[in-house]
């Protein structure tokens, strides 16, 4: 075969995609880096270089403060839960004779593939003030003439509103994944510390985990970019980020500031930290959970 | 023996706890979309009177849930087919064929993988404001905001790089021979990708479809950012947002959970038919955030 036709048809097959790839990835990515350094807000079409006037002003805006604050106490909080439950109930599932074992599997798994809107729906119907799933169940332990407890209402209570969705989100697919990981271990080293005497809970600390080890870190910078992602998503369906900015995250602030406000370059400064942020702490993560891998 | 089975009951408490907790909400939803409005105000708890219909009737018709979903339909068909067609030959020729260029493509399209949609939709939305402009000097009709097919071909874009990572995967593992006896009689580099290789990837593909379609059918972001005009067309996810902010001004609770019903039903049904795939397909991806 000729090698023109080769050139020809590889040109074919790979420019639409790379052309599209270019044009909705890369070049956004680009503009947002490039954009930070211009002040370009309103309508008005004149952007005028400002260099980095857009991140001075970003180190004393108490909001965005907020917002950092509130997105590292979901990174750890959520991480930390989903992260534990998910090791547990990946683990009795797999390690455990038990009944229904695909039943719960499939079950577990249900919130991931729902959209974030309709979990925002199911959770703003079990967090409603009045005729809420929750407060109906507290109302039996409760005086009845107290005052309810209003779950997206409060400022001090509703990031762990957020937290809740989130959590009840992210649990089934981080088994799934944990599952996975352990099926892939002989049965035989288990045999092996059985005979040995080490208890269940003693294979569980020192058996599974170190050897799912390069799963769990590869988990973990899952956890720290996907939360950013997911935070974003409930609390643009379920507060808006409110009330008063008690539940504004990284991008719904960014969000807020570029495409409501259309303060764009301002909105893109606070993207480039973010971007440069997720990627510092992943990395950070990544560092300080190297460990050797254990050979079998 | 004693001491095993009185562990066992704390699993299952542990594990039926679990499965309440996701069940009855969910339940919930379905139990609301057949209330009658005046049983919202009773406890939450209670059961629907009679099967009230009538909610989605409203919802289909006055509240334009049947336009939506027909549109969501439209768009998460459009951007598979798209993606499948963009991302199969890509796919097969970067793990296959040796040429200039291809390590920084490979890189760049892992890089890809990095680059979340929630932090571009915003300049991407703005290069459409720019190119409406300019086909407004053009004197054309705009064409980019509002419209479902370049929703459609932003979703099959921004999947991209996952979906040609997960079948580049694939294609290495098909062994040359089959290409080398079909060019041996003579079929052209075309028809062997398309009548030899492809029919082999249907189980990558189908693991495609499969991702994709739950993450089109369920996106709001992309889909709020650019159907911008509010008595334009929209898509499911974006029209019950929009019926749960004007919830609480009328209260119809009752349409707003038989949207929802809606929304859910298609993903629901799809899962419970793959669910084994599916989970499969997840541990062979890994990356999806």
């Amino acid at each position: 075969m000729k090698k023109s036709s080769k050139s020809i048809f590889l040109f074919l097959c790979i420019a639409p995609s790379f052309l599209l790839f270019l044009v909705f990835m890369i070049i956004p990515t680009f503009n947002i880096f490039r954009m930070s350094l211009y002040k370009w807000g309103g309508y008005s079409p004149d952007k005028t270089f400002v260099g980095l006037d857009n991140f001075i002003k970003l180190s004393k805006d108490m909001k965005f403060f907020q917002s950092f604050e509130n997105t590292i106490f979901l990174i750890v909080a959520v991480s930390l839960v989903t992260f534990t439950m998910a090791l547990v109930f990946a683990a009795i599932l797999t390690r455990e004779n038990l009944i229904g074992q695909n039943f719960f599997r499939v079950v577990f798994y249900i919130p991931n593939i729902l959209s974030i809107v309709i979990i925002s729906a199911i959770f703003s119907a079990i967090l409603d003030s009045k005729n809420g799933l929750l407060n109906s169940i507290l109302n039996i332990f409760r005086d009845k003439n107290a005052e309810p407890i209003y779950w997206l209402g409060d400022q001090k209570i509703v990031i762990y509103s957020i937290a809740m969705a989130m959590i009840w989100q992210a649990v089934g697919y981080y088994m799934v994944m944990y599952m996975a990981s352990m099926a892939s271990v002989p049965e035989s080293v288990y045999e092996s510390a059985s005979l040995e005497g080490a208890g269940k809970i003693h294979q569980f600390f020192h058996l599974t985990i170190p050897l799912i080890w390069t799963n769990i870190r590869t988990t973990l910078t899952f956890f720290i970019i996907s939360n950013i992602n997911l935070s974003f998503t409930i609390v643009k369906a379920m507060t808006g980020g409110g009330p008063d900015g008690s539940t504004e995250v990284f991008l719904s602030y960014m969000y807020k500031q570029a495409y409501t406000n259309s303060s764009y370059g301002y909105g893109m400064a606070i993207g480039v930290v973010v971007f440069l942020f997720s990627f510092a702490l992943s990395g950070i993560v990544s560092l300080v959970t190297k460990r050797e891998p254990i050979e079998l | 023996m004693k001491k095993k089975s009185g562990k066992h009951v704390l699993i299952y408490c542990l594990l039926i706890i679990l499965a309440i907790l996701i069940i009855v909400p969910v339940g919930w939803v379905f139990m609301a979309s057949l209330k009658q409005n005046h049983e919202f105000y009773e406890t939450p708890w209670k059961l629907p009177s009679g099967f009230y219909v009538q909610n989605f009737i409203d919802a289909w018709g006055s509240a334009h849930m049947g336009q939506y979903m027909l549109n969501s339909v439209i768009v998460t068909a459009v951007a598979i087919v798209l993606l499948l067609m963009l991302a199969l030959p890509a796919s097969y020729c970067l793990s296959r064929f040796q040429f200039k260029m291809k390590k920084v493509i490979q890189i760049l399209f892992m890089a890809g993988l990095f680059i979340n949609v929630n932090y571009i939709v915003v300049p991407i939305f703005l290069m459409f404001v720019d190119g409406e402009k300019w086909l407004k000097s053009m004197g054309l009709e705009p064409l980019f905001l509002n419209n479902i097919f370049i929703l459609a071909l932003v979703y099959a874009s921004t999947a991209l790089p996952f979906t040609i990572y997960l079948l580049s995967g694939y294609f290495v593992t098909i062994p040359k021979t089959y290409e080398e006896a079909a060019y041996i009689d003579g079929s052209s580099y075309f028809r062997t990708m398309v009548e030899v290789i492809f029919p082999m990837a249907r189980p990558s593909i189908i693991t495609v479809i499969l991702f994709n379609f739950l993450s089109f059918w369920n996106e709001y972001i992309i889909a709020i950012t650019l159907l911008t005009d509010p008595d334009g067309s929209k898509t499911l996810p974006v029209g019950l947002m929009n019926l749960m902010k004007a919830q609480n001004a009328s209260a119809q609770y009752g349409r707003m959970y038989a949207g929802l019903v809606l929304v859910m039903l298609p993903t629901l049904v799809l899962y419970i038919l793959v669910q084994k795939k599916l989970t499969q397909g997840m541990m062979l991806g890994g990356l999806k955030g």
